[in-house]
């Protein structure tokens, strides 16, 4: 972009080196800070969260399951899917990358309510805390989905701590979300108009909305839930003329929107990606743009889709499979757009593309298969079986983890000053892709044989295919460790970065890296679209 | 037979071919798709990588309005054809025939127990005639489980305080595996069983093999004295002679048809159901009634049939 100020390279202090004090780092106000808080916090609970994944990989290998008992799998899989959902996934791209970039993105100083931003912070790790304490003090295993009556009349176990734990957490989740929209609509620099932002604003925008709007639901369903174990309210429970499936359509109400919320802002990162390794400009801005709002609206209507053999009507089954085949629409539209962008493009293979070249192939697999689940007659048969585990795995690790690697990796020289080794990083994208598709590729047709989920011991015809997922697994877990150790190793010894090693056109790039304080010496301003690449020279292939 | 290893689940029922057909359909389309976002991906990467030292900007992307369309348009039309294939099959796998025996299943934590019409009980044994419709009337004693049969490509929650049902039609003798699948605690992976499917000669060999205690219905028939319902129905209650299957009136004019939920609905939640005519004087059974003895009162209501019904003055659905 245009009339901006030249990069500040003599700067004495960014943002890191202004003050090493702890107080300054846990007081702090400035958004890039608080996203590396949260990159450390949500770096912790992943590895918890993979631990959890790791037991129970192993414990597959064999059929009677050797490695634990069913109670302790069932907290197993609980702990995974509470950590990885509600402490890894939800706040991944939105509160690190997001965070730390939104501002910059927009030619801004800082979000709209910084005081509020660092709430948030706490909330998520004072919500994490709660939840870690129930499962120290001995777990808890309903599953992530907390079901009635199992939950609220049977589960013996820590329910009550676990889903305050994801309440409070909930909050930064609302928090965070009210502070991008009104940051992206009052804070844009002069001459950013909407149709000029970088698709990843959108897709955080149509976020910050689901966030908003969805996440008190949860927040009303787990204070019912934990009030029905206290007080025996009777709201689930059909002895006391309570109905069990009113929690499952509560709770899928926000449950389908989060994924939205987890998968959303991948979706913007890979159109970042795309454009920047391909110096093109995207195709179809506007149909990703909108599919992004699309998605975010029909993404509401479409939670009885979980409940297909819950026993709701057959005609509102019938209007849930065709709301769900109508969200499928604009997941595609992306996919093409995306495509299409490639054409003609000067394309380098650099670790941020390779995950999002990644990020593409295994959504749409993930995406494709849920067409599958959406058809009636079809869900029937493969419902609560490991083809929704694989299913769902594609889109969460295939794609969203995928693109918050994808980001990290892209925006690493900006948030640390330091490049990453490249080799490492193209070694890691590849081990990290054939790790995941060799794990998840045979839970889609263990689950057409109709392995069912959450079993901690299983038909021994079923093995096979679980000793070819736990070995994946075991690729997938050195894929994730390099990065880590990689990463952090680049702190000290990786090459100083400039302000635009990928030569991007985002308004983040315009500054040092990493940025001064307060971002920018003097507020930038905007006369040209998004992703003009075709306006800019090629930088040399590595 | 149970633990080859193989890719694709047996059939043994009459609607598990029609599921294969449809997963076939998808997963030629999806196979498609993947492919051609595969190849184009991997041809472009390639023949468009940069070159070390090319320096040519790429023409600026122009966006096609009418290959926007084109996508959006065929895209909407291939998941309607999707939406409306499942819709039928989903329509078909919860109509059962008339002509269905019904087969109760009573689940708890972490059995199966079912009983035939005939009054034979089994736990986590399912044995059923090879090709006689067979319909699952399921509840559950305790939290909300699944039944699922693979090989029938079947399933269905079963719920605390309510009936639920499946059907199927066995098509070939064997055993099948059957799974909870709805997570219901420590012992979920434990709450496994077998259909077995027979010639009809062996299933009523079977039968006669294994002597019923008393049939569901018998059993009722005295639960019905019992708890005191015999001192009101036919009296100044509603006569429950020919009542299964038939069409009620409501006391605000809307009908039922008094199917197996109806008539449990109204025995534990006696007054929200009252039939035209009657006060809501009938106390609620709610917990005094056990899911089997429910079903075994159940079995005897059915088993009251109203003469005049045979001669056609009632209609009958």
């Amino acid at each position: 972009m245009t009339t901006l100020p030249a990069p500040l390279s003599g700067s004495e202090h960014n943002y890191l080196s202004r003050d090493y004090h702890v107080l300054s780092w846990l007081l702090t106000k400035d958004h890039k800070r608080i996203g590396i808080l949260y990159l450390v916090t949500i770096t912790a609970f992943f590895l918890l969260g993979g631990l959890a994944a790791t037991l129970m990989r192993l414990n597959l290998l064999t059929p009677n399951g050797w490695l634990v008992e069913g109670a302790t799998y069932n907290k197993l899989f609980t702990m995974h899917g509470v950590i990885m959902v509600w402490f890894f996934l939800v706040p991944a791209v939105p509160a690190v990358i997001g965070n730390f970039i939104v501002p910059l993105m927009i030619g801004a100083r800082d979000v709209a309510f910084p005081r509020l931003n660092l709430l948030s912070w706490y909330l998520f790790t004072i919500g994490g805390i709660v939840a870690l304490t129930a499962m120290v003090r001995g777990g808890v295993d309903t599953g992530w989905t907390f079901y009635t009556p199992y939950s609220t009349g049977y589960a013996n176990t820590y329910v009550f701590l676990t889903a305050t734990g994801i309440m409070i957490s909930g909050f930064s989740s609302i928090l965070t979300g009210l502070n991008f929209i009104v940051t992206i609509h009052t804070m844009r620099c002069p001459g950013l108009t909407w149709f000029r932002l970088p698709l990843f604003l959108w897709s955080l925008y149509a976020t910050s909305i689901i966030m908003v709007l969805a996440t008190p639901v949860l927040a009303i369903t787990l204070a019912l839930v934990a009030a029905e174990r206290m007080l025996g309210l009777g709201i689930f429970d059909p002895a006391a003329g309570g109905d069990p499936v009113l929690f499952q359509h509560l709770f899928w109400f926000y449950s389908h929107p989060a994924v939205y919320i987890m998968i959303l802002p991948g979706m913007g990162v890979v159109s970042e990606l795309i454009t920047c390794f391909s110096r093109k400009r995207v195709f179809g801005y506007s149909f990703i743009a909108f599919s992004s709002l699309a998605i975010a609206f029909f993404g509401f209507l479409v939670w009885g889709h979980h409940m297909f053999v819950a026993g709701e009507s057959t005609y509102i089954a019938f209007a849930f499979s065709l709301l769900s085949y109508i969200v499928a629409v604009p997941s595609a539209i992306k996919v093409f757009n995306w495509t299409a962008t490639l054409y003609k493009g000067s394309i380098s293979l650099e670790t941020p593309m390779l995950y999002a070249l990644g990020f593409i192939g295994l959504f749409t697999m993930g995406g494709l298969t849920g067409l599958f689940l959406a058809a009636l007659g079809m869900d029937v048969h493969v419902h609560d079986t490991y083809f929704v585990i694989a299913h769902f795995h594609y889109i969460m690790v295939g794609g969203m983890v995928m693109g918050y690697m994808g980001a990290l990796h892209f925006w690493w020289p900006k948030m640390t000053g330091r490049m990453y080794p490249e080799w490492w990083g193209r070694f890691s994208a590849f081990t990290i892709f054939i790790g995941f598709n060799l794990t998840f590729f045979p839970q889609f047709i263990l689950g057409y044989l109709g392995m069912p989920r959450r079993y901690h011991a299983y038909a021994p015809e079923f093995q096979t295919l679980n000793v070819m997922s736990t070995a994946g697994a075991s690729i997938l877990a050195v894929g994730y460790f390099l990065p880590l150790c990689y990463l952090i190793w680049s702190l000290r010894y990786g090459p100083l970065a400039k302000a635009n090693p990928w030569n991007a056109t985002g308004l983040e790039w315009q500054t040092t890296s990493p940025p001064p304080e307060h971002n920018f010496e003097s507020i930038p301003t905007v006369d040209q679209e998004a992703y003009a690449y075709h306006l800019m020279e090629v930088p040399d292939a590595r | 037979m149970l633990t080859a290893f193989r890719l694709f689940p047996e059939t043994g029922s009459t609607i598990a071919k029609h599921v294969d057909h449809l997963f076939i359909f998808l997963l030629i389309v999806s196979g498609a798709i993947t492919l051609l976002v595969f190849v184009l991906i991997m041809t472009f990467a390639l023949r468009y990588r940069r070159r070390r030292g090319d320096k040519t900007i790429p023409p600026a992307t122009r966006t096609y309005t009418s290959l926007e369309l084109t996508w959006t348009i065929v895209t909407f039309c291939l998941a309607m054809v999707m939406f409306a294939w499942g819709a039928k099959l989903y329509a078909r796998m919860f109509d059962p025939p008339d002509s269905a025996m019904v087969v109760y299943v009573v689940a708890k934590q972490w059995m199966w127990k079912i009983q035939h019409p005939e009054g034979h009980r089994e736990i986590n044994e399912l044995h059923v005639p090879v090709g006689q419709p067979v319909k699952l009337v399921m509840s559950s004693q305790d939290v909300i489980h699944d039944f699922f049969v693979p090989a029938f490509r079947i399933k269905h929650d079963v719920l605390p305080g309510r009936y639920t049902s499946l059907w199927f039609t066995a098509t070939k003798p064997g055993s099948y595996h059957f799974f909870c699948s709805q997570y219901c605690g420590a012992g979920h992976a434990d709450m496994v069983g077998q259909v077995i499917a027979m010639e009809p000669s062996r299933y009523e060999a079977w039968l006669a093999g294994t002597a019923p205690e008393q049939t569901p219905a018998d059993a009722g028939a005295k639960l019905f004295v019992k708890f005191g319902c015999a001192g009101c129905h036919g009296v100044n209650a509603p006569t429950l002679a020919g009542l299964y299957r038939s069409q009620v009136t409501l006391q605000d004019g809307s009908q039922v048809t008094a199917d197996e939920r109806y008539i449990r609905d109204s025995i534990l939640d006696s007054t929200s159901q009252v039939v035209q005519g009657y006060a809501p004087v009938m106390p609620s059974y709610r917990s005094q009634v056990s899911e089997v003895q429910m079903m075994q009162l159940l079995e005897y209501i059915k088993s009251l049939k109203d003469p005049a019904a045979e001669e056609g003055r009632i209609k009958k659905p």
